[in-house]
């Protein structure tokens, strides 16, 4: 009875069980499915994703949300090309975008810290604002591509250090930096203690609201950083991304690999294991050649298995469930 | 010095309107003069199912170009790929009673009983890129199940056995149910029909997002690195299939048509650096000159009942190559601002 008590089943386990399942099934049945070339070629079609969930898993373990971090990463990066393809300098063109997604983090982080919005709402809105505003005063088209001929620039994410492609070492880089960030200095400590109980943290002396904004204009940067890796790899930013099901794809890496949407709770482990359970679901049925809508049916239906798992094995009680809980 | 700027601006002002004067008294050929009555201060109400793409950007700075010249007026709604949003706005667009409407439908139904009731209270309307069950008075566009048929003949031309190659070709659909989509897979269907040599090793929709094209793309050379030729579905999609080639370094070996309006930054210039093997473009600028013609014409068309004697312009395709590019093959669009379609 106790040494079966003494393993603690979690929703991060659970998921990492149900990708390592999936792994091993695809492995034996799709011929192909388990080469270095496919492996490389799955973390790659998720980097991407996962960068921008370690941006949405730092706000979410705050007790926030970063809604408008995809809508910042196309607008800022669409204006870089834009300016580009008119004859800015790159460098100062990106000076500008990397400017705007700073100022986008600084209104989103003073109107959540200072005025008291919440930040589902505050980052809501927002979202729209900078995708209104990009569109009607920033750049021109829905699709902006990338300016010839400026190999350091397509190098970014267009390129491979020992076969290994860009995106993937991107997101490894977030990764180990977000991880000594939130584990070693003192401001991911803060984070720490501010989601999981504000009032506290703030009576214990951490200055709550500076960290706050800090929060999202590091959410906004790592946006800025992600999109920046999307354009140089498709030559292109296309903008209309910014109203697709992205942001949500984004929260659902960062829930399914087990970070409390309450926060406080969560690590970038969580968040590299659930990118990787989405990266072996989409290439598994893409070599499988799954139609399109059974795509979506067999997403939903596996991460709402892994929440029920969740549920059955963590039942909620007034001891694990929070106040402001989603 | 005062009464001497007094008599330069009066004589400034009087330039002017000789000016105005010579314009009136145009040498009229015999059709001259009422060709411009016609058409002045009249309103045409253009709305395309977005602003935000190339395409509507070129028809808009065609009409524009027209509209300065005959001296009409262009108003312009923006409903930006909502259909929702874009019923409402039809809606006040027909409510200002404009002499035309322009409309870019996104499917055949939605604004179907909208359409009809612009014809109804007198409006003509020209249909682009997309018809709607109810017909205007002119459709000016792209014929989808041409453009896809286009594709598949240079596919199987590239990949099938005349050429030696193994016929192996990979769908990327944009959205599988979109209706323009629809009719281009109806194209597809019925071509591999007439060409058994091709033969689908996938097919995996993408969104028309060329992140995700490059993703499915870059899985499926994995799974199939012999794979010989891809169908593609829209230029700003294809950047990503393109991308998605070069890096897993088959450009060349994998024969990628797209399609689109043939914008130089969009068409011709990956066409150059190898991203497309062939273009099929409906060639924006061109349809902006039928959608000007047949903006003109309706202006012209007298008592005629709106919806009496509707015609379609079905846009002639260009395939843009390596070997057939030529300086004119695409356009820009500071070109139609600066000169018309």
């Amino acid at each position: 009875m106790r040494s079966f008590k003494s393993i603690q089943f979690n929703q991060e386990k659970i998921v990492f069980a149900i990708a390592v399942v999936m792994f091993v099934i695809f492995s034996v049945t799709l011929k192909g499915f388990l080469t270095s070339g496919n492996v490389v070629t799955l973390v790659q079609s998720v980097s991407i994703l996962g960068v921008l969930g370690i941006g949405m898993a730092l706000t979410i373990i705050g007790r926030g949300i970063d809604l408008s971090m995809v809508a910042t990463m196309v607008i800022s990066v669409a204006w870089v090309l834009s300016l580009a393809n008119h004859g800015l300098a790159l460098p100062l063109a990106i000076l500008y975008g990397l400017g705007l997604s700073l100022a986008v983090g600084l209104i989103n982080g003073i109107l959540i810290a200072f005025i008291e919005i919440p930040a589902i709402f505050a980052t809501l809105a927002m979202g729209t604002v900078v995708y209104g505003f990009g569109h009607a005063a920033l750049v021109e088209s829905d699709v902006i591509f990338l300016p010839k001929a400026i190999p350091w620039f397509k190098a970014i994410g267009g390129s491979s250090v020992a076969g290994i492609p860009s995106p993937v070492l991107w997101f490894a880089i977030f990764a180990v930096l977000a991880f000594l960030f939130l584990r070693v200095t003192r401001p991911g400590r803060f984070i720490y203690g501010m989601g999981d109980n504000p009032q506290a943290a703030r009576i214990v002396g951490i200055p709550a609201r500076p960290m706050m904004v800090l929060q999202y204009v590091i959410s906004s940067l790592i946006g800025f950083a992600a999109g920046v890796v999307t354009a140089t790899l498709v030559d292109s930013m296309n903008t209309r991304v910014a109203a697709s099901t992205l942001v949500y794809d984004v929260i659902l890496v960062v829930a399914i690999g087990g970070v409390g949407l309450s926060g406080g709770k969560g690590s970038i482990r969580n968040v590299i294991v659930g990118t990787l359970l989405i990266g072996i679901l989409l290439n598994g049925m893409t070599i499988l050649d799954m139609p399109y809508t059974f795509q979506n049916i067999v997403k939903s239906v596996i991460l709402l298995i892994a929440i029920v798992t969740d549920s059955i094995l963590n039942p909620r009680d007034e001891q694990t469930s929070q106040q402001g809980d989603i | 010095m005062n009464i001497r700027k007094y008599v330069l601006a009066g004589a400034a002002i009087g330039l002017i309107g000789m000016a105005g004067a010579a314009y009136a008294d145009h040498v009229d050929d015999g059709q001259w003069a009422a060709t411009a009555k016609d058409m002045k201060d009249k309103t045409v109400a253009y709305m395309p199912f977005s602003m935000g793409f190339d395409l509507a950007q070129g028809w808009a700075a065609a009409m524009q170009h027209s509209a300065d010249k005959w001296g009409y007026k262009l108003v312009i709604q923006d409903p930006n790929w909502n259909t929702s949003a874009g019923v409402q706005a039809l809606g006040q667009l027909i409510a200002q009673k404009p002499d035309v409407l322009v409309v870019q439908p996104p499917d055949p139904q939605s604004y179907a009983k909208l359409i009809k009731k612009a014809l109804d209270d007198g409006i003509r309307v020209v249909q682009i890129n997309m018809e709607s069950v109810t017909r205007g008075d002119a459709y000016v566009g792209s014929d989808w199940y041409d453009v896809a048929s286009t594709e598949m003949d240079l596919v199987e031309k590239a990949c099938g056995k005349a050429a030696g190659k193994n016929g192996k070709i990979a769908l990327i659909p944009g959205i599988p149910t979109n209706p323009g989509q629809m009719i281009g897979t109806q194209a597809i269907n019925d071509k591999l029909k007439q060409y058994p040599d091709l033969q689908v090793v996938a097919t995996q929709a993408a969104e028309y997002d060329p992140t995700k094209a490059h993703d499915v793309v870059l899985t499926i050379l994995k799974q199939y690195p012999d794979l010989c030729g891809i169908p593609g579905t829209w230029d700003g999609q294809d950047v990503g299939t393109a991308a998605a080639i070069k890096e897993a370094g088959k450009t060349g070996q994998v024969y990628l048509v797209t399609s689109g309006g043939g914008r130089q930054a969009a068409a011709c210039d990956y066409v150059a650096n190898g991203g497309y093997s062939a273009y099929v473009s409906y060639d924006g600028k061109g349809q902006g000159r039928d959608l000007v013609n047949a903006t003109e014409r309706l202006l012209q068309a007298g008592s005629d009942k709106a919806g009496t004697h509707p015609f379609g312009l079905y846009s002639p395709l260009k395939i843009i190559t390596k070997e057939t590019m030529t300086t004119g093959s695409c356009w820009t669009l500071e070109d139609i601002k600066a000169n018309g379609s």
